[in-house]
């Protein structure tokens, strides 16, 4: 797209240099746990050794002697407020603190006020608490079984650990297409328990000034001004009102989904501050980051898929099992208990689809939150890749060929899949013959085959995702009744500067910067001139929060709308200004000038000071704007993912050697941005493929509750990306957008997923969850025969 | 409680301090320089990556007291006079960060790599930062800014 303003208006299309970035190189940002008050206290909190017990005593008297300690705080202690459980997302409850019983390792037990974090720590060390252990459930499948012992008992009914069934589309069409099939594959496929692992932890500072008789929280927080409402709706009763709330998302260190959630932490330290009249800071630490906040994934899915011999795909069945540990606290709109994971019918033309999914409770921490992926998308996506080069591979086609032949064509579009949603726009064979001329698929191929002979293990896998963003509309979507629309709040000042607020909350992705482009693009004031705040619910309009790729399909929206409200005011304005009729002007960015007369013209700028100075008689004063938008439809952004990798015969390890990504994201706003945006995308796509993985041990003992264990990408070994894109616009966003930050995540372990078993097909192996550990290759190989 | 003399980016301070306490927390609850963060527990992140005596250390493993009578810097210590270091420069022009939590880290490390090795290697960037996370980013940014600071610090640019 060639962009409509010059560079230094810096419109869409430009890629403008990040706002943001002067204060962070500086060391200059200002993230939670650099606020510090005077008076401020810390907490810390007791966490459980076991996943299941009976808490019989806690002796704080310990503690208490510590000087310093002034409190140690426990359920009891909320009890007497009814604030030690709190509702989750999902209609759900969850423990603040336990007054009877832990569900899992590294729960909440108690916290320890001081006025130091390491006298709190002291005192954290100092708490006693005893304990009879009770049964441990951790595998979601022995849970199910009759006998598995009741893991929420505080629910008076119930019965056993089931949560919830959720199936959608024709059972009985697709069983009739399975059983009219010529050719069927089935396969268990397991997404592990992942942790987003944003490398600032999660944290607040909580300020109840008693004097103004008002709260206010900086907090690491992607959604704050549902965090208030949620606030309001459950501390209403101890005298929290909305408006006497004030959440503050400062500069967030990465969110990735992992910072939606409201954890006990925050709401300890919230009451903490509304009992003392001090500020109380508490700031999670890495092991406890990992082992307690609320996890992603956990989805044992079992996958079928039916074509004919010619190899056209027919019909798609999946069962689920979805591991929720003890609560579902998962972060989807409350409509859907499995997020959107009925997009699991990706790019591909089927007749008939029927998915299941059964929500279990386990003794784990609560799961169900996105690793930077829109509601169970990646889930869906990767069961979708792996059956179709499943299918390709056992019908002996080539699985470039068998997806160009099953892909939905570009004239479907718009599109109803079989489980009803209607994708926008695509064009899924030009992203994969884009990402096949670059890769050089062909030569590949008979490199690999040379190879072969040679007895050498190299792979190539593809995956061409389809992704379903920007919730949404908002007859299907809200978020405990909150519905999910954006919002901006554009004002232009009289010297033709901005100020514009948003109802999101950027974690990294350049908001002030691409926010600053959009109405740059519709008014033509230069980014330079526009200041883009959110983040702080006293200053910015409401809206549902930075997730799921929601910013630019529908904050962003919202700002496209908001400036268009500019110009047609500006538009009156200039009309006054030039004498000339409103329908004889002509817009191009920046400017109205008479049609005709080129000549006589008023800047954006001229009209902007004329709003305050000069406006027609009977026009209010100003120039500003408010945008709720609801989008009309999702998004639904696409690509084409090629990976080539080799296998060492003798340790079992995957090298990524080569990566080519080839994105579809509608129209773009600013080129570096998305770039990083997908660069980022893949490496927490490479991550869970090949080396992150949440595992509990019988007992429910975490096993990867630090780095030491829980492995992050470093610079070695994440590979040198290739990215390139084709444009297929949104045709309902007013930008044609569709959003980015996650495709890659989603679409990215599929693909290597898939290269593995591309190496290791010719051995008899059909299949490899993720993550591809060398240990995991190794003994495969060693069962083949030919580990070296 | 232990007193220490030290200089931080060329500022002599002098503090009390508890012998335990960490000289992360030394720098960003004591003397205020909150640019340099704690992203883990164990040493394998390096958000709080600064210099001591011109080595990189992860300062969540150093104690306060071990820093007495030394020479550090911090990321706030990389501008001189108003004018950016060219790493600072590498990572805004390469678009080498997005939420910048990593980022001081990131830049000192590099900062040290780029003394030692002025004419680096792809590779050897890649070594020599695999002791700092970044999550966002992907790092092939980071090696672009990376290789910019060494082409301006080679033309001679601070």
């Amino acid at each position: 797209m060639v962009p409509r303003t010059p560079p230094e208006v810096g419109g869409m299309g430009h890629s403008v240099k990040r706002k943001e970035d002067a204060r962070f190189i500086r060391g200059k940002g200002t993230y939670v746990d650099d606020i510090q008050l005077p008076g401020m206290l810390y907490l810390d909190i007791v966490r459980s050794p076991l996943a299941h017990a009976r808490i019989t005593k806690i002796d704080t008297s310990k503690a208490l002697a510590i000087p310093g300690v002034l409190a140690v705080i426990t359920g009891a202690d909320l009890a007497k407020y009814n604030l030690h459980w709190m509702p989750t997302l999902m209609s759900d409850t969850q423990m603040v603190l336990p007054v009877e019983k832990v569900m899992y390792q590294a729960q909440e037990v108690a916290a320890v006020l001081a006025t130091d974090r390491y006298i709190a720590a002291d005192g954290v060390d100092a708490v006693e608490v005893a304990y009879e252990p009770l049964p441990v459930v951790v595998d979601p499948i022995k849970a199910l079984a009759p006998d598995a012992p009741v893991l929420r008992t505080d629910k008076t009914d119930k019965k056993d650990n089931h949560i919830w069934h959720w199936e959608w589309g024709d059972r009985a069409a697709t069983d009739r297409a399975f059983a009219e099939a010529d050719v069927t594959v089935r396969q268990d496929i397991y997404l592990p328990r992942i942790h987003v692992a944003s490398i600032e932890t999660c944290g607040c500072v909580a300020h109840f000034d008693r004097v103004a008789d008002k709260l206010t929280v900086w907090m690491t927080t992607q959604a704050p001004h549902a965090i208030r409402t949620v606030f309001a709706l459950v501390a209403g009763h101890v005298g929290l009102a909305e408006h006497k709330i004030r959440i503050i998302s400062p500069d967030i260190g990465g969110g990735f989904g992992g910072k939606v959630p409201v954890y006990p932490g925050y709401v300890i330290a919230v009451a903490a501050s509304v009992l003392t009249g001090k500020p109380v800071k508490w700031v999670e630490d890495r092991m406890e980051n990992l082992q307690a906040d609320s996890f992603a994934r956990d989805y044992h899915m079992t996958c079928e898929l039916a074509a004919r011999k010619d190899g056209t795909l027919t019909a798609l069945r999946i069962k689920t099992i979805a591991d929720h540990g003890y609560a579902d606290a998962a972060a989807n709109p409350s409509k859907f208990p499995a997020g959107l994971f009925h997009i699991c019918t990706g790019s591909y033309d089927f007749q008939a689809a029927h998915v299941e999914v059964d929500g279990v409770y386990t003794n784990k921490p609560p799961g169900g939150i996105a690793y930077r992926c829109s509601f169970r998308v990646t889930e869906a996506v990767h069961a979708i890749e792996r059956m179709t080069d499943l299918m390709a591979h056992h019908l002996g086609m080539d699985p470039a060929e068998f997806r160009l032949k099953n892909f939905i064509r570009p004239e479907q579009f718009p599109y109803r899949s079989a489980l009803g949603w209607e994708y926008d726009s695509g064009n899924y064979a030009a992203a994969l013959r884009k990402a096949m001329d670059r890769i050089g698929y062909a030569e590949l191929r008979r490199e690999q085959a040379e190879k072969r002979q040679r007895g050498e293990l190299m792979g190539i896998g593809i995956s061409s995702f389809t992704e379903i963003v920007g919730a949404g509309p908002s007859k299907h979507f809200d978020i405990l009744g909150l519905k999910m629309f954006d919002s901006a709040e554009i004002r232009v000042h009289p010297t033709g500067k901005v100020i514009a607020r948003f109802g999101t909350r950027s974690q990294g992705q350049g908001h002030e910067t691409t926010y600053a482009q959009i109405i740059a693009e519709e008014l033509g004031i230069p980014v330079a001139d526009i200041q883009v705040e959110e983040g702080d619910t006293d200053t910015a309009p409401y809206g549902l929060g930075t997730y799921a790729s929601r910013s630019t399909p529908v904050a962003g929206a919202a700002g496209a709308m908001a400036a268009r409200k500019i110009r047609d005011k500006a538009r009156k304005i200039a009309a006054y200004l030039l004498e000339a009729a409103e329908d004889d002007l002509v817009w191009e960015p920046g400017r109205f000038s008479v049609a005709g007369a080129p000549h006589r013209f008023k800047t954006i700028q001229d009209i902007a000071f004329a709003a305050y100075t000069n406006h027609p008689q009977g026009m209010e004063a100003g120039l500003e704007a408010v945008s709720y938008y609801d989008p009309p439809n999702l998004t639904y952004p696409f690509g084409s993912y090629i990976c080539v990798v080799d296998i060492d015969k003798g340790t079992g390890q995957v090298k990524v050697r080569r990566f080519v990504a080839v994105d579809d994201c509608g129209n773009i706003i600013n080129p570096m941005i998305v770039e990083g945006q997908i660069h980022g995308g893949l490496t927490m796509g490479l991550a869970p493929a090949l080396y992150e993985e949440i595992a509990y041990d019988e007992n429910g003992n975490i096993q990867g509750g630090s780095f030491i264990d829980y492995l992050l990408p470093t610079a070695v070994e994440t590979p040198r990306w290739e990215t390139d894109k084709t444009t297929t616009p949104s045709p309902h966003h007013p930008l044609g957008a569709k959003g980015v930050g996650e495709s890659a995540t989603v679409g990215a372990p599929a693909a290597i997923a898939n290269a593995v078993v591309d190496a290791l097909w010719h051995l008899g192996v059909r299949h490899v969850d993720i993550p591809i550990t060398p240990a995991k290759v190794w003994k495969l190989l060693r069962e083949k025969g030919v580990s070296e | 409680m232990m007193r220490v003399q030290l200089t931080v980016n060329g500022e002599r301070h002098e503090v009390e301090v508890e012998p335990r306490l960490l000289l992360v927390h030394l720098l960003r609850d004591v003397l205020r320089l909150t640019g340099t963060h704690i992203g883990c527990d164990t040493t394998h992140c390096g958000a709080c990556t600064v210099l001591l005596e011109d080595r990189p250390v992860k300062s969540c493993t150093v104690f306060a007291v071990q820093a007495n009578g030394k020479r550090l810097m911090t990321v706030e210590g990389l501008e001189r006079n108003g004018t950016l270091h060219p790493i600072q420069e590498g990572f805004v022009q390469e678009h080498g960060l997005q939420c910048g939590y990593c980022t001081p880290g990131m830049m000192m490390t590099s900062y040290a790599f780029l003394k030692r090795t002025p004419n680096p290697s792809e590779d050897e960037i890649r070594h020599a930062i695999s002791g700092n996370l970044c999550r966002c980013t992907g790092y092939v940014n980071i090696v672009k800014a990376v290789q910019y600071a060494a082409a301006r610090l080679q033309e001679g640019g601070a």
